[in-house]
C-alpha cells in the first residue's frame, strides 16, 4: 500500500527548543494513524505544520507523490486537510451553527443571504451523529467543556476533508461521548479519509488505530501496525524505560474527618450533596459530563454561590464565599478547563507559579524575586516540567507542561484539602504516573483528596471510596472493594445500584 | 573560507545564548519597547537641536518639562488601569474638579495643608463610584468613566459659576512655581514618583496582581485574588492622581480653569499605548508611559518652535498613535 501523504524529514526549532529533527511521517487513504509520545514530544508542532500553522525548518511534504507548499491554513484547507486542534478555538458569543459553518455559512436566493434553516439542519445531522442533545440555536458560551469539543470536530467535518487530524480530541470527553466520536472516526475511514489520531489515552488508540508512530523527544522513534504491537510495548517506546505499576501504592491509612458536606445545594448546578474527607484519604467523584461534579469543586472553593447546607472544615462551621477565603482555611481546587480558568497566558512560568502564594516570596510588601526564581526552579525541578526556563511564556509549552505548572501553583500552598478536577487531561503516561505518584504521596502526607475525574480507570486505581453523581445529587457511594466500572456508570446513569452478589 | 565555517557552532542557528545573555541585563532593566522609544525621543529631539536653536535652551527644556507635570501624573495612575483591562475617561475632569475645589477651600481659609487632603480625598470619591461600578455592578469602564467625566466636568462648572478662581495664597503656589536647586519642584516630584512607581509595579506584590487581574479575571479570581479590591482601587488610585495633577495645574497657574485638563484623557492614554500599555491588558510599564508622555510632549514643542499651526497637533499626535500601535502589532505578528 502506497501513501497518500508523506511528510519528510521535517525539522522545526522554536527560541530554545529543537521540536522536531528529521521527524517522516505518513499516511494512507482510509486509515487511522495513532500519533503518540510524551507531553512536549513534538506530536502538535508536527500536525501544525501540516496544518499550516507553522512553517517547517527543514524538509519537504508530498501529495500523492507530488511535492506541496503549505505555508498557511488555507494553503492545507485547499489540500483538504482539516484539523481540530488541543485548545478549543470556538467563537463563545456566536451560536453553534454559526461556529460550525465559519465564513462559509451556506447561502439562498439571487442576493445569497444566510440561509440559517439550512445551515441549524446540517449542523443538527452532524452533532446527531455524536448522540449528544445540542441545539445548533445554542449559543457556544452556555455549552459545557465536552459540548464544544464536539462543536469543535463538527466544524472540522462540514469542510470536505481528506485528511482529518484529531488533537486530543477525547481529552474533555466522557466515555460515552468518546464511544459516539469513534463511530463516526470509523465511518470516515471506510469513507476513504485519512484520519491522524493524537491522544495519551493508548486504550484509545489501541481500539481505534491501525496504526502508530512514537515521537520521544522530537525525534522519529519509529512506526508499528497496530495489529502488531502492545501498549507496554508503546509505552516502552514513547518514555525510553520500563514503567511500572501505573497507578501506584499508598503508604498509610486514613485518619480524622477534615471536611464535611452537609446538604450543599446551588440552585440549578447541584442539590443535597453530603459527605465526608479524611486526611489522608482520596475520594473519586464520578458521573456523567453535567452531573454537577465541576459545581460541587467550585462551590466548595468558594468560586460558586450555594443557597443551603453546611461546610465544616477541620472542626469548625465555615462560610467559604470566596476562593481567597477557602485558600486561607487550606483548600487548593485544580480547574478542568484549564485555559479559562487557570492559565496566565501572556506571562511566564514563574508568574503562573507563584501567584498562589506572592505573600510567601514577599518582604515588606516587596516580591523577593531571587526567592521566587528558586522557588520557582524547584517546582521545575520536582514536577520534571519542560521548560527553556522560569521565564518562559505558558503559551509556548506544550499542553501537559501547561498543567503541571497549574499543579505546581496548588502544590506550593501545601493545602490541605486538594480537589482536582480532571487532573491528568491532556497528560502523557509518564507524567500521569508521576502525578498519580505525587497525590497518593500527599495523601500518605495527611493531605484529603477529591479527584474528580472522567477517566474511569483512574478513578478505580487511586480512589479508597468512589462518589456517584447523577444530575445534580449524589447517586451513591461505593467502597474500594465495591466498585467496579460497571456499577459506577449504572449510578452515573441514574438506575439505582446492583445489588452487591 | 573553511576556518569560517568551521566557527559556526551547529547549535548557532536555533539559540544564540551569547547574544540574549548579553542583552539580557539590557532589558531588564528597560524593556525593548522602552528603548525603541528613547531611540525616537533621540532623534526627533536631534532633529529639533539642528533645525531650531530654541529648543536647546534651559527655558524651553524647563517649559516643557513643566508642561508634561500634570500628564507624567496622570499617566502613573493610567498605567495601572490599563495593565487590569480597564480605561478611565475621567482623569481629565477630574483634574479640573480638584484645581477648582483646591481654589475653593483656599479661598474659604483653609491652610494648604488641610485644604489638599481634603480635595484628595474628594477627587477619590469619583474614583470609588467608578471602580464600585465597574466592579461590582459590571458596568464597562468606557460607559462609566464617560458618565463620571460628564458629571464631573458639570460639577466644577456648578462649584465655579464657570469662572476662573485665582488670588491663591503664596505658600500653596511654591508648590507648582518654586524650584529646588535650580529645577521646578513639581518636575522633582514628577522624576520621584515615576521613579518609585516603576520600581513598585515591577517588585511590590499588590501591584503584581494587577498584572494578573488583567491577564485573565477568572484565572486571577480562582488563584485567591480579590479582583474587586484590586480593581476599586485602581480606580480610586486614579483619580486621586488625577486630583492631585489639578491641585498642581492651579498652583503653578495661579489660578483654577474650570475647563482645565480638557482631552488630557486621550493625550494619556495614547503616551501610555505608545509606551507599551496594551489595551486588551496585562501589559505596560510606567516607565514606559512616561516615555510616550515625554515623546508626545516634545513633538508638540517641535510643532510650536517650527511655527507649525497648533491646529496640527492632533493630526501629528494621532499618526504617532496609530503607528505605534501598528508597529506593535506587527512586531507581535511575526514573533508568533
Ligand atoms: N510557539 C512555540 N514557541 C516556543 N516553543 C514551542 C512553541 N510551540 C511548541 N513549543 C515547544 O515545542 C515542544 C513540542 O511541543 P508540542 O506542543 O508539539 O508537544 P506535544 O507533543 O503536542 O505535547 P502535549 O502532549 O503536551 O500536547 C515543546 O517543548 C514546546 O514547549
Ligand atoms: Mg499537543
Amino acid at each position: 500500500m502506497n501513501a497518500f501523504l508523506q511528510m519528510q524529514a521535517i525539522s522545526k526549532a522554536f527560541p530554545g527548543v529543537q521540536a522536531l529533527r528529521q521527524v517522516s511521517f505518513d499516511l494512507r487513504r482510509g486509515e487511522v494513524h495513532a500519533l503518540v509520545g510524551e507531553n512536549g514530544a513534538g506530536k502538535s508542532t508536527l500536525m501544525k505544520i501540516l496544518s499550516g500553522v507553522y512553517r517547517p525548518d527543514a524538509g519537504q511534504i508530498l501529495i500523492e507523490g507530488q511535492p506541496v507548499t503549505i505555508q498557511i491554513p488555507r494553503d492545507a484547507q485547499r489540500h483538504g486537510i482539516s484539523i481540530v486542534h488541543q485548545e478549543l478555538n470556538l467563537f463563545s458569543n456566536l451560536t453553534v451553527a454559526e461556529n460550525v459553518f465559519g465564513g462559509r455559512m451556506p447561502a439562498r436566493g439571487p442576493l445569497a443571504f444566510e440561509d440559517r434553516q439550512a445551515a441549524a439542519r446540517q449542523a443538527q445531522r452532524l452533532l446527531d451523529r455524536f448522540g449528544v442533545a445540542i441545539s445548533p440555536q445554542t449559543i457556544i458560551r452556555s455549552l459545557s467543556l465536552a459540548q464544544q469539543q464536539v462543536v469543535e470536530i463538527s466544524k472540522a467535518l462540514i469542510q470536505e476533508a481528506r485528511v482529518l487530524i484529531l488533537d486530543e480530541p477525547t481529552s474533555s470527553l466522557t466515555e460515552h461521548e468518546a464511544a459516539a466520536l469513534f463511530e463516526v472516526v470509523q465511518q470516515l475511514r471506510r469513507d476513504g479519509l485519512c484520519i491522524v489520531y493524537i491522544s495519551h489515552r493508548l486504550e484509545e488508540v489501541f481500539r481505534i488505530a491501525d496504526r502508530v508512530t512514537i515521537l520521544r523527544d522530537g525525534q522519529l522513534v519509529g512506526t508499528e501496525a497496530v495489529a502488531e504491537t502492545s501498549i507496554p510495548a508503546v509505552i516502552r517506546m514513547m518514555v525510553g524505560r520500563q514503567l511500572a505499576d501505573l497507578y501506584g501504592q499508598r503508604a498509610g491509612q486514613p485518619q480524622a474527618v477534615v471536611l464535611t458536606v452537609e446538604a450543599l445545594t446551588s440552585p440549578g448546578h447541584f442539590a443535597e450533596v453530603s459527605f465526608q474527607l479524611r486526611a489522608g484519604e482520596i475520594v473519586g467523584m464520578a458521573g456523567l459530563v453535567g452531573a454537577g461534579r465541576t459545581e460541587v469543586g467550585l462551590a466548595l472553593f468558594g468560586a460558586l454561590p450555594v443557597s443551603g447546607g453546611r461546610v465544616q472544615l477541620r472542626g469548625a462551621g465555615r462560610q467559604i464565599r470566596s476562593p481567597d477565603e477557602a485558600m486561607r482555611w487550606g483548600l487548593a481546587y485544580l480547574s478542568e478547563d484549564r485555559r479559562n480558568d487557570a492559565l496566565f497566558f501572556n506571562m511566564g512560568v514563574r508568574e503562573n507559579i507563584s501567584v498562589s502564594h506572592l505573600a510567601r516570596l514577599s518582604r515588606l510588601g516587596l516580591i523577593d524575586r531571587r526567592r521566587e526564581r528558586q522557588a520557582t526552579q524547584f517546582h521545575i525541578e520536582q514536577l520534571k516540567i519542560a521548560t527553556p526556563s522560569t521565564e518562559q511564556k505558558v503559551a509556548n509549552l506544550s499542553g501537559g507542561n501547561q498543567q503541571k505548572v497549574i499543579l505546581a501553583r496548588w502544590l506550593a500552598i501545601e493545602p490541605k484539602v486538594l480537589i482536582v478536577d480532571e487532573p491528568t487531561r491532556g497528560i502523557d503516561v509518564g507524567a500521569k504516573t508521576e502525578i498519580y505518584a505525587l497525590l497518593h504521596h500527599l495523601a500518605a502526607q495527611g493531605v484529603a483528596i477529591l479527584l474528580i475525574s472522567s477517566e474511569m480507570p483512574e478513578i478505580l486505581g487511586l480512589s479508597d471510596r468512589i462518589l456517584v453523581m447523577h444530575e445534580g445529587r449524589l447517586a451513591g457511594e461505593l467502597t474500594r472493594a465495591e466498585a467496579t466500572e460497571e456499577r459506577i456508570l449504572t449510578l452515573a446513569a441514574g438506575r439505582s445500584a446492583i445489588p452487591a452478589g | 573560507m573553511t576556518i569560517q565555517r568551521d566557527r559556526r557552532a551547529p547549535g548557532l542557528a536555533v539559540t544564540d545564548p551569547g547574544r540574549s545573555a548579553g542583552q539580557s541585563l539590557l532589558r531588564q532593566i528597560v524593556g525593548v519597547r522602552e528603548l525603541g522609544i528613547v531611540l525616537v525621543i533621540a532623534v526627533a529631539a536631534t532633529l529639533l537641536a539642528f533645525t531650531t536653536p530654541a529648543f536647546l535652551t534651559s527655558q524651553n527644556l524647563s517649559a516643557v518639562a513643566i508642561g508634561l507635570v500634570t500628564d507624567a501624573l496622570i499617566a502613573i495612575a493610567m498605567t495601572k488601569v490599563l495593565i487590569s483591562g480597564g480605561f478611565d475617561l475621567s482623569v481629565g475632569s477630574v483634574l479640573a474638579l480638584a484645581g477648582m475645589v483646591v481654589a475653593d477651600l483656599l479661598h474659604r481659609g483653609l491652610s494648604p495643608l488641610v485644604a489638599i487632603p481634603v480635595t484628595l480625598v474628594v477627587a477619590s470619591v469619583v474614583g470609588l463610584v467608578n471602580g464600585l461600578l465597574i466592579a461590582k455592578v459590571k458596568v464597562n469602564p468606557l460607559i462609566t468613566t464617560l458618565g463620571m467625566m460628564s458629571i464631573t466636568s458639570s460639577l466644577t462648572l456648578v462649584i465655579s459659576g464657570g469662572y476662573p478662581v485665582s488670588n491663591l495664597p503664596a505658600d500653596f503656589l511654591f508648590l507648582g512655581q518654586g524650584s529646588l536647586w535650580g529645577v521646578p519642584l513639581a518636575v522633582l516630584l514628577v522624576v520621584g514618583l515615576v521613579a518609585v512607581a516603576d520600581v513598585l509595579l515591577r517588585r511590590a506584590r499588590w501591584l503584581r496582581l494587577i498584572y494578573y487581574v488583567g491577564g485573565n479575571e477568572r484565572a486571577a479570581l480562582l488563584s485567591g485574588i480579590p479582583v474587586d479590591v484590586v480593581r476599586i482601587a485602581i480606580y480610586v488610585f486614579c483619580s486621586v492622581m488625577a486630583g492631585f495633577a489639578g491641585i498642581i495645574a492651579t498652583s503653578r497657574l495661579g489660578s483654577a480653569f474650570p475647563l482645565a485638563g480638557r482631552g488630557a484623557e486621550m493625550r494619556v492614554i495614547s503616551a501610555c499605548v505608545i509606551g507599551g500599555s496594551s489595551l486588551q491588558g496585562g501589559e505596560g510599564t510606567v516607565l514606559g508611559s512616561l516615555l510616550g508622555v515625554l515623546l508626545m510632549a516634545i513633538i508638540n514643542n517641535g510643532l510650536v518652535l517650527l511655527n507649525v499651526s497648533i491646529n496640527w497637533q492632533g493630526i501629528v499626535s494621532g499618526a504617532i498613535l496609530i503607528a505605534a500601535v501598528t508597529f506593535d502589532m506587527l512586531n507581535r505578528r511575526n514573533r508568533s
